[in-house]
C-alpha cells in the first residue's frame, strides 16, 4: 500500500503488466491465424490448426487483455472514487494470481482440444469453475470497497463497474451450464435451438458487460481525468446507462437471424438492437459535447485522441451493428468476413484505444515518473488506428464481395458461383489483413516498448519510500 | 429517484440485477416453453450412434465449427447451395434436438456443412480430410491425416449415457479399432440426412427436354466443358475420365440425357451440380464426356 495515497497499487500494476502480456499473445495469435487462412501450410496439426488457435485468439483477447486490463483499472478507479483503499488488498493479490492461472490454462486446453466449442465459452467446466471463483473474489472486493466508501454520491463509471459484475456473473452461469463426462469433456445442459438461444444471448450481451460497459467505466473516468473538463450530461449519462442494460440483453438473437429460433424472438432482437442507437450515441454525444471548446487538446493532448478516436469507433460500431441486426442486410451479410471486421473495429479500436488512454495515463502515476516517449506513443496510436482500418476496410468490402457472389443467380435460377469461386476471390484480401495485423503487432510492440522504458525510469516503491522519507 | 440510486449501492446492484433481466426473461428463458417443443418433433430425426458421437466430439475437439456454419437459411441462394434440388432444405428446428451443443457456428470461411451427409461417398472424404487440396484445389483448410490414428472410445459408453442417447451391444462394440477418421465421416455422412431430402430431390422427375442444345455444336461446348470437368470432376473421376472414387466415364453406358440427370441432381455418392452449374454448363460437361467416350 502506497503510504502518499493510502491506496492500493500493487494489483493495479500487476494486472496491467500481464494484461499487456497477454494482449499481445492474442495479437501474435491473431497475425499467425490471418496467414494460415492464406497459407494452409502454416497449420502444424494437432496443437496449433486453425480451429484449435482461433479460440486461444479470442480467449486472450477478451479474457486476457480485455478483463485482466478492466480489474486493473476497476481497482484504481474505485479506490479514487470511494476515497478509501481495496477493501482486501490480499484476495486482489490471490485474484491476480488465480487470472493468470485461468489464462495459462484456458490456452493449454484449447491447443490440447478441450473445448465446449460455445463461442467465447469455450472453456471446459473445470476452468468455468475457476472463473467463476475469480469473478466472485473480484465482485466481492469491488462491491465492500464501495459499500464502506467515503465519498457518497457514486459516481457514473462506479454504476457501469457495478452492472459489469452483476451481468458478466449471470451470464457465464447460464451459457457454461453444461453435463461433466470427464475432468476434460461435458456436453452443454442445452440442446439444439435452445443452445444456440442461450450462446448467442451470452455472445452479444458479453458485448454488452464486457465490451461496453468497462470500457464505458473507463472511459467516463479518464476523460474528464486527462482533458480537465467535466462530463458534459450527467443526466445524459444516467439515461444512457439505465437505458443500455435494459436494451442490450433483448438482442441477442440478432446473431441468430434466419435460423430456426422462433421469428419473435429473431424480431425482438432486430427492434431492439436499433433501438441501442439511442444509449450508445448518448454516451459517444457525451464525450464528444464534453470537448466543446477543449478540441484543441486533439492536438496538445496524445491522451485526448486515443479516447476521442476510441469513442468514436464506438460510435460507429453502434451504428454497424444495428444495420447488421436488420434481417434484409443480415441475409447478405452474415457468415462472411464483414463481421469479424465489424468486431476488430470494436475491439482493436474502441476498446483497445480506451485502454491505451488509460495505461499511458496511469503508468507514470503508478511508477512516480514520467512517460518515456510522446512521440512513440503518438507513433503507437496513428499505426494501429491504420493497421485497424486495413483490417477493417478489407474485410467489409471482402464481405460484400463474396456475399454478392454467394447470393448471384442465373437465369435459370442456378447459383452464379460455386463456393470455391467465392473463397478464391476472397485471398487478396486476407493477405491485406495479415498486413494490417501486422501494422497493428508493431504498434503493439511499440506501445510496450514505451511502457516498459517508462516502467525502467520510475520506481513502483519509490512513492512509498518518498512518502517515509518526507514523514 | 436517480438521486438516491447513487447513493445505495446495494439497491443499484439489485435494480440493475432486475433490469438485466426483463430482456433475458423474455428472449431467453421463455422461449424454452417454444423451442424443441415435441409438435416440432420430425420422425425421422435420430439421436447419434456411439460412433457418431465420437466423430461429433472430434469436430468440436478441432474447432471445425469455426469455419464451418450447420445451419441452412430460407434463403434462395443458401438453400440451392447447401440443399441443392430441394424447395424446403434449410434448416429445421426439430433437426437439432439431440445437438448438445449446437454446432450452427458464425462464420463460413468453408462451406455450411448441415446437409453435407450423403453429398459424397466416404472414400471423398478421406482423401479430403487428409489432403484437402488434393480434391479442392483451391482450398484452405488445414489437413487432418492425423486422425487416421486409433479413436479414444474409453467413454464412449458413458457420454451416451450422459446425453440418454439409446444404444445397443453391436453399436457400441462397433467403435471398436476404428480410427478418428472412420468416427469423423460417420458422423458427416449422418449430417443433415434424417430427412430424405436428398433422394427426393435426386429422384424428382426433371422438367423439360433432355436433349443436348450443344449438339449442333459439340466441339465448342466440349472444350468449355473440359474446364469445367477439370474444375469440378477430375477428383473423384480422373483427369482421363477413368474412375476412382467416381466411375469409369469413358466405359459408362449412360445416354446423354441420363448424363444430364446424374450430374444435375446427383444419385448415390455423386453430388449433384445443377444448382452449382446451372443446365447450360452441365449440358457442356456432358459433351465433353460425351466426346471422350470410347477413346483411348
Amino acid at each position: 500500500m502506497s503510504l502518499k495515497t493510502g491506496y492500493s497499487d500493487d494489483v493495479t500494476r500487476g494486472f496491467l503488466t500481464w494484461s499487456i502480456i497477454w494482449g499481445l499473445v492474442a495479437v501474435l495469435v491473431g497475425v499467425f491465424i490471418s496467414f494460415q487462412l492464406v497459407f494452409p501450410q502454416l497449420n502444424f496439426p494437432p496443437y496449433l490448426t486453425y480451429g484449435r488457435l482461433r479460440p486461444i485468439h479470442t480467449n486472450a483477447a477478451i479474457f486476457g487483455w480485455g478483463i485482466g486490463s478492466f480489474m486493473a483499472m476497476f481497482y484504481y478507479i474505485t479506490q479514487r472514487l470511494t476515497k478509501v483503499p481495496i477493501w482486501s488488498p490480499g484476495l486482489a493479490r490471490f485474484q491476480l494470481w488465480l487470472f493468470n492461472l485461468v489464462i495459462i490454462l484456458a490456452a493449454v486446453s484449447l491447443a490440447m482440444g478441450y473445448t465446449q466449442s460455445k463461442e467465447y465459452a469455450e472453456l471446459e467446466w473445470p476452468i468455468d469453475i475457476l472463473v467463476v471463483i475469480l469473478w466472485v473474489i473480484f465482485a466481492v472486493n469491488i462491491f465492500m470497497t464501495i459499500m464502506k466508501r467515503k465519498e457518497e454520491q457514486m459516481y457514473v463509471s462506479l454504476w457501469y463497474i457495478i452492472a459489469t459484475l452483476v451481468g458478466v456473473a449471470v451470464l457465464y452461469l447460464v451459457n457454461n451450464a453444461s453435463i461433466p463426462v470427464s475432468l476434460f469433456k461435458s456436453y452443454s445442459a442445452y440442446a439444439g435451438a435452445n443452445d444456440a438461444n442461450v450462446q448467442w444471448w451470452y455472445g452479444h450481451n458479453a458485448v454488452a458487460m464486457v465490451l461496453t460497459t468497462p470500457p464505458l467505466a473507463i472511459f467516463y473516468y479518464f476523460l474528464p481525468k486527462i482533458t480537465g473538463v467535466p462530463i458534459y450530461s450527467h443526466r445524459m449519462g444516467i439515461i444512457a446507462f439505465w437505458s443500455l442494460i435494459f436494451m442490450y440483453l433483448w438482442t441477442g438473437a440478432h446473431h441468430l437471424l434466419w435460423t430456426p429460433v422462433p421469428d419473435w424472438v429473431q424480431t425482438l432482437a432486430m427492434g431492439f438492437s436499433i433501438i441501442l442507437i439511442a444509449p450508445s450515441w448518448a454516451s459517444v454525444f457525451n464525450g464528444y459535447f464534453s470537448m466543446n471548446g477543449q478540441w484543441h487538446q486533439m492536438r496538445d493532448n496524445y491522451l485526448v485522441k486515443f479516447l476521442i478516436f476510441g469513442i468514436t469507433f464506438y460510435g460507429l460500431q453502434t451504428i454497424q451493428g444495428p444495420s447488421q441486426a436488420i434481417r434484409t442486410f443480415s441475409a447478405f451479410i452474415h457468415y462472411t468476413d464483414w463481421v469479424p471486421g465489424h468486431v476488430h473495429m470494436g475491439a482493436l479500436g474502441w476498446v483497445s484505444l480506451v485502454l491505451f488512454a488509460g495505461i499511458y495515463y496511469l503508468i507514470p502515476r503508478l511508477y512516480n515518473t514520467e512517460l518515456h516517449s510522446v512521440k512513440l506513443a503518438n507513433a503507437h496510436f496513428w499505426m494501429a488506428t491504420v493497421g485497424q482500418l486495413i483490417y477493417s476496410i478489407s474485410m467489409w468490402v471482402a464481405g460484400v464481395q463474396q456475399a454478392t457472389m454467394l447470393h448471384a443467380t442465373n437465369a435459370d435460377g442456378s447459383l452464379h458461383y460455386t463456393f470455391m469461386e467465392t473463397l478464391a476471390e476472397m485471398y487478396p484480401y486476407w493477405h491485406m489483413r495479415a498486413g494490417g495485423g501486422v501494422i497493428y503487432l508493431v504498434s503493439l510492440l511499440i506501445f510496450i516498448y514505451n511502457i516498459i522504458k517508462t516502467i525502467r525510469s520510475g520506481s513502483a516503491v519509490g512513492e512509498t519510500l518518498r512518502a517515509t522519507g518526507a514523514a | 429517484m436517480f438521486d438516491l440510486l447513487e447513493k445505495k449501492p446495494v439497491i443499484l446492484l439489485l435494480l440493475a440485477a432486475v433490469v438485466i433481466m426483463i430482456g433475458t426473461t423474455v428472449t431467453m428463458i421463455a422461449p424454452f416453453k417454444w423451442i424443441n417443443d415435441p409438435s416440432q418433433k420430425i420422425v425421422g430425426v435420430k439421436p447419434y450412434t456411439p460412433l457418431q458421437l465420437e466423430g461429433r466430439d472430434l469436430y468440436i475437439r478441432e474447432g471445425c465449427n469455426n469455419c464451418h456454419t450447420q445451419t441452412i437459411r430460407p434463403l434462395v441462394a443458401d438453400v440451392a447451395r447447401y440443399a441443392p434440388g430441394s424447395t424446403d432444405g434449410y434448416s429445421k428446428v426439430g433437426e437439432f434436438v439431440y445437438d448438445q451443443p449446437h454446432l450452427w457456428g458464425s462464420r463460413r470461411t468453408g462451406p455450411d456443412l448441415a446437409r453435407i451427409g450423403g453429398k459424397y461417398p466416404d472414400a471423398w472424404h478421406y482423401k479430403h480430410m487428409e489432403d484437402p487440396r488434393s480434391m479442392v484445389p483451391k482450398s484452405n483448410m488445414p489437413g487432418y491425416g492425423f486422425m487416421k490414428q486409433p479413436l479414444d472410445i474409453s467413454l464412449t459408453e458413458r457420454k451416451m449415457k450422459a446425453l440418454g442417447f439409446p444404444y445397443t451391444p453391436e453399436e457400441l462394440d462397433a467403435v471398436r479399432g476404428k480410427t478418428e477418421m472412420d468416427a469423423m465421416v460417420a458422423y458427416l455422412q449422418k449430417l443433415g440426412n434424417d430427412i430424405p431430402w436428398r433422394k427426393a430431390a435426386a429422384d424428382a422427375p426433371l422438367v423439360g427436354n433432355l436433349t443436348n442444345p450443344f449438339a449442333e455444336n459439340v466441339a465448342a461446348a466440349a472444350e468449355t466443358g473440359k474446364v469445367l470437368f477439370q474444375q469440378n470432376c477430375v477428383q473423384c473421376h480422373g483427369v482421363d475420365l477413368k474412375g476412382g472414387i467416381g466411375p469409369d466415364l469413358k466405359t459408362s453406358a449412360l445416354s446423354e440425357g441420363d448424363l444430364f440427370s446424374k450430374i444435375f441432381q446427383g444419385k448415390g455418392g455423386m453430388p449433384a451440380f445443377g444448382d452449382t452449374l446451372g443446365k447450360e454448363k452441365v449440358w457442356k460437361l456432358v459433351s465433353y464426356i460425351s466426346s471422350r467416350k470410347g477413346l483411348k
